[in-house]
């Protein structure tokens, strides 16, 4: 038991945790034909069946009911805080599978020539809403208020003494949904994680419909008309966002140090996190040399890492890799989506950088609140 | 009124007769294109007369006549109070200050992480200050060389007062990135 406890911390680790999740993702998720052609090869298509949706809900509930055994995954999970992320996996793989299983099964009909599940010839160019619709509606309502009701009288608030403006919590958490986002801010500067990423998520987010001209699967679940489309989604959907929140709800602890789920939250838990900006990796450590005082000529390698990042790889790309989508998208479309991609690229990367290397920023100019 | 509700009939009436040309007075009803205009405007200009004043009085509100804040500056102690070597925390609660003292003097750090404004937890074991909202670390100086805050904790003016006193004075803070934690009211030397 302790041995498998040690094992689950182990693979808890954000390095290891994160790079399993990225190397896996492509492949039950993916995005083009080579992708695709493992995927059958290793079965995930085998995921989205009945029968896999029964194992893996065992599996997850068996390893919490195993875990609740525990004393420091219980106080993590049980913490009326957390609940809704506990909540959060079993309801993400079930809506994840709900739609992957109709979206496959649309796939194998639209095969074999038939019309898909959601085909639905409205007579007269009517669909029935009194009473079909409303009154499913109405039972979602009261059922949802119920248990919305019960949750609330049975798990309440965890009010802590008055705020104290010189005492901050340790670890100090943001809500369950914004967790994301705070994992965020531990890689980059406030202003970047704080405004202008987001800023980009809900940008790109509205940008959606227009960057898609693929008007195949509208209206009903598939998967392989829209392989490339759906894989970026559930990307940032599943792992920049929701991986963030559980990471951010059960791994971080004291000091905002990363923790096992069943490993003691020791708030004297040392970790060697002493981190190196880009210029001084450059100029102190490979040339031996103090920074330059100018501070173009300290960030300049920084600023040129950034520019050719977002300025010279797009129209590499769709010279080379991305050939056949710049020439379905167009240069504006193109130019949008790439930029937008990149910029959400740019946490993972990010993440990876400080946890190798613990490079605190590319860009660092702290003079004048610009850091990247 | 009956003399309002008289003319509002007569217009509806479809006996009524043509409306007179345009930009001339009609017969009676008061309105006509040039004072609907003069009306307009003086309606546009109450309308942003009463908005203006509104947001006059709530700006007036960000300046308040008395400000309900701990004073800016206070009176820290002798330096003998202080150990050398030690992070002093007993101006944290009230003012947001950490006092601390080297072999050569004393320095007052603020305790705002230079992050996101989290308070920093001094862990005196590790002999570091470390922010319990995305894990910056400070060293005993105040250079900032864990997580993602970007510059050093800033230091307030600290001088002597003519009693031998330490006063702090948060007003004025110094920056490190900025070259001016040599200034000579940065450092209090002892």
């Amino acid at each position: 038991m302790d041995g498998f406890k040690h094992l689950v911390d182990t693979l808890s680790r954000p390095t290891i945790l994160v790079t399993f999740t990225f190397l896996i993702f492509f492949f039950i998720f993916p995005p083009s034909d080579w992708f695709e052609k493992w995927h059958r090869r290793l079965k995930f298509d085998g995921l989205w069946s009945k029968k896999s949706l029964w194992i893996i809900t065992a599996i997850l509930v068996g390893f919490f009911v195993f875990g609740l055994g525990d004393s420091d995954f219980r106080s993590i999970m049980l913490k009326p805080d957390n609940v809704p992320i506990t909540g959060l996996i079993f309801l993400l793989f079930f809506f994840t599978w709900i739609a992957m299983s109709q979206a496959y099964k649309n796939d194998a009909l639209q095969e074999a020539g038939l019309p898909v599940d959601e085909q639905y010839d409205a007579p007269n160019d009517k669909v029935l809403v009194w009473p079909d619709l409303v009154y499913v509606e109405l039972i979602s309502i009261v059922l949802c208020s119920a248990f919305m009701l019960i949750w609330s009288i049975g798990l309440p608030a965890p009010l802590e003494e008055p705020a104290n403006p010189s005492e901050s919590p340790n670890p100090a958490k943001a809500p369950w949904y914004f967790l994301g986002l705070q994992e965020m801010l531990v890689y980059f500067d406030p202003w970047m994680a704080g405004v202008v990423l987001p800023s980009l998520i809900i940008l790109g987010l509205m940008a959606i419909p227009y960057l898609d001209n693929n008007s195949e699967g509208s209206g009903y679940y598939s998967y392989k008309n829209r392989k490339l489309s759906i894989s970026i989604f559930m990307f940032g959907w599943l792992i920049l966002w929701n991986l963030l929140i559980v990471i951010g709800t059960a791994l971080r602890g004291p000091n905002w140090n990363f923790f096992g789920p069943f490993e003691y939250w020791d708030s004297h838990k040392v970790e060697a996190l002493t981190n190196v900006n880009l210029s001084e990796f450059i100029y102190v450590k490979w040339m031996s040399t103090g920074l330059p005082t100018s501070i173009l000529f300290r960030e300049i390698w920084g600023i040129l890492i950034v520019l050719g990042y977002f300025l010279v790889l797009p129209p590499l790309l769709a010279k080379t890799k991305l050939k056949g989508m710049y020439e379905r998208l167009g240069a504006a479309r193109y130019s949008l989506f790439i930029v937008l991609i990149l910029a959400a690229l740019t946490l993972p990367i990010k993440m990876y950088l400080r946890w190798m290397f613990n490079l605190k920023y590319i860009i660092a100019i702290p003079e004048y609140f610009f850091n990247f | 009124m009956p003399k309002a509700t008289e003319k509002k009939t007569a217009t509806i009436a479809p006996s009524s007769p043509p409306p007179a040309a345009l930009g001339q007075a009609d017969d009676g009803s008061g309105v006509n294109r040039r004072s609907f205009f003069s009306w307009l405007s003086i309606g546009w200009l109450a309308f942003i007369a009463a908005t203006g004043g509104f947001f006059t009085m709530m700006l007036r509100f960000f300046f308040p006549n008395v400000l309900f804040e701990p004073v800016q500056t206070f009176r820290a102690g002798y330096p003998d109070e202080y150990q050398v070597g030690e992070v002093d925390l007993r101006w944290k609660g009230e003012y947001g200050v950490w006092i601390v003292r080297n072999d050569e003097g004393i320095y007052a750090l603020s305790t705002v992480c230079t992050h996101l404004g989290c308070t920093p937890n001094w862990l005196a074991t590790e002999q570091k200050f470390k922010c319990p909202c995305h894990g910056s670390g400070f060293r005993k100086t105040g250079i900032n060389y864990e997580g993602p805050a970007p510059r050093p904790l800033e230091r307030f003016r600290i001088t002597l007062s003519d009693d031998g006193q330490i006063i702090v004075d948060k007003t004025k803070k110094y920056q490190q990135e900025k070259g001016q934690w040599g200034d000579s009211e940065a450092f209090l030397k002892v």
